[in-house]
């Protein structure tokens, strides 16, 4: 990693702020195959770790007057339970795991991203496309199941004069199906961005002169991708539940 | 990061030959089965610690807390219900002990009045009794005298009446000193 900022011998100024991003195998140099172990994988173990020392381990005591790991974990639960029962009320309380899983695995996979040198997951569209569509089939197929044809009711806005509805209901409709789109490049193009920003003023720390201004460049995105990496992960969760608030109670 | 050469099977599209990336990694097809093959076992064993171990013991935990804290309010209130009482029972075992020690204290002044009474009264008896004595023996002593007085008033004038050479006539000179002495 160490080298990439500065490779070229010669000129000292050579950016490759995106090569934080190659998926490489952990053993050897061979092809990527699809079960291959490769730094992805090590970085997603070290998040469903890190999820289970946050949630697992540090409750083991089930201690009344909680510890401080303990304190994080319940402020976790309770964040995301609030979050799911204010947007979608009770019922949707019984899908509180899976969006539980979303957050943790978001939450924890961006700031692991944070470690410098580490591998950021949640930067690769691989990762967060099929987030979003797990979300986007789950809803709909939740809306089908749920409410029949009348999920349909989502798209015929009947608020609206009734010479508007078609064209309100194709608006409706191409919104509806640029959602996973949107959900998945919005996390993982923020992710993206602030990390190679920082790579990108660290390549300009190479030059004397200009590397206190770099470093406190750096210090400064770090801090800003600090919040991105909550806010990403809180805003992927919140719209998770708008969109699971229309397959509950499709009416507008 | 490999500064070797990287053999044409592994650079394929997205990496050059300095093992740089070629464009976005983000866009490189050759690496999404990879990715979305661990991501799916991520999110199902994330799925299931969460599920079976870890939010269902948090819920228990949060239960148990909001239980303890609702009893713990709840025994707080008696004690606080019980404090009331026992102040209650204090102030009023203050208030019998305060009557009380008012009752014997005026006990105790009334039988010190009654027994001061009674001895004044009897010291009142004996003074009376002790004045009347004396005023007896004075009326005696008076008496005593008064007749001391005639008889020497008698002897005296009988002696008077001899010495002027009459003959005392003891009759004349009894009434005429008894006529002196009540006059």
């Amino acid at each position: 990693m160490a080298t990439e900022t500065t490779a070229a011998e010669g000129s000292s100024l050579v950016f490759h702020p995106m090569d934080q991003f190659i998926v490489k195998p952990l053993f050897g140099d061979g092809a990527i195959a699809w079960y291959t172990p490769t730094n992805v994988t090590l970085w997603l173990f070290f998040a469903i770790l890190a999820i289970i020392g946050l949630l697992v381990l540090s409750t083991s005591k089930r201690a009344i007057v909680p510890t401080r790991m303990q304190s994080v974990a319940e402020l976790a639960y309770g964040f995301i339970y609030k979050m799911l029962e204010d947007i979608c009320g009770k019922d949707g309380i019984k899908y509180f795991p899976y969006v539980m899983t979303l957050f943790m695995f978001i939450v924890t996979a961006n700031f692991l991203g944070l470690i410098p040198t580490s591998f950021t997951t949640t930067s690769h569209f691989a990762v967060t496309i099929p987030l979003a569509l797990a979300v986007f089939l789950t809803v709909t197929v939740l809306g089908f199941v749920k409410n029949g044809a009348g999920f349909l009711g989502l798209f015929w806005v009947s608020s609206a004069p009734l010479a508007l509805r078609p064209i309100l209901a194709i608006i409706e409709l191409i919104s509806y199906f640029v959602r996973p789109v949107s959900h998945s490049i919005r996390l993982a193009g923020n992710v993206m961005a602030g990390h190679a920003v920082i790579k990108v003023f660290a390549g300009f720390a190479a030059i004397a002169v200009i590397s206190p201004v770099s470093v406190l460049a750096i210090t400064a995105m770090y801090g800003l991708e600090v919040l991105v990496a909550f806010i990403q992960a809180y805003v992927f969760t919140i719209l998770t539940c708008v969109y699971l608030k229309d397959a509950l109670h499709p009416s507008h | 990061m490999a500064t070797e050469p990287i053999s044409e099977e592994v650079v394929g599209s997205c990496v050059d030959s300095h093992g740089s990336a070629i464009g976005m990694p983000q866009l490189c097809f050759d690496w999404f089965p990879n990715q979305i093959f661990w991501l799916v076992i991520t999110l199902v064993v994330i799925f299931l610690v969460l599920s079976r171990v870890a939010l269902p013991r948090i819920a228990a935990i949060l239960a148990e807390r909001q239980g303890t804290i609702t009893n713990d309010l709840a025994a707080a209130e008696d004690l606080k219900a019980k404090a009331v009482e026992a102040e209650e029972a204090y102030n009023k075992a203050l208030a019998d002990a305060r009557s009380e020690a008012q009752r014997i204290a005026a006990e105790a002044r009334a039988e010190i009045q009654s027994g001061l009474d009674d001895a004044i009264a009897k010291a009142d008896a004996e003074i009376a009794a002790k004045a009347a004595e004396s005023e007896k023996a004075i009326a005696e002593i008076r008496a005593g005298a008064l007749e001391s007085i005639q008889v020497v008033a008698k002897d005296t004038a009988a002696e008077l009446v001899t010495a002027l050479g009459g003959e005392a006539d003891a009759k004349a000179i009894d009434s005429a000193i008894d006529a002196q002495m009540k006059g």
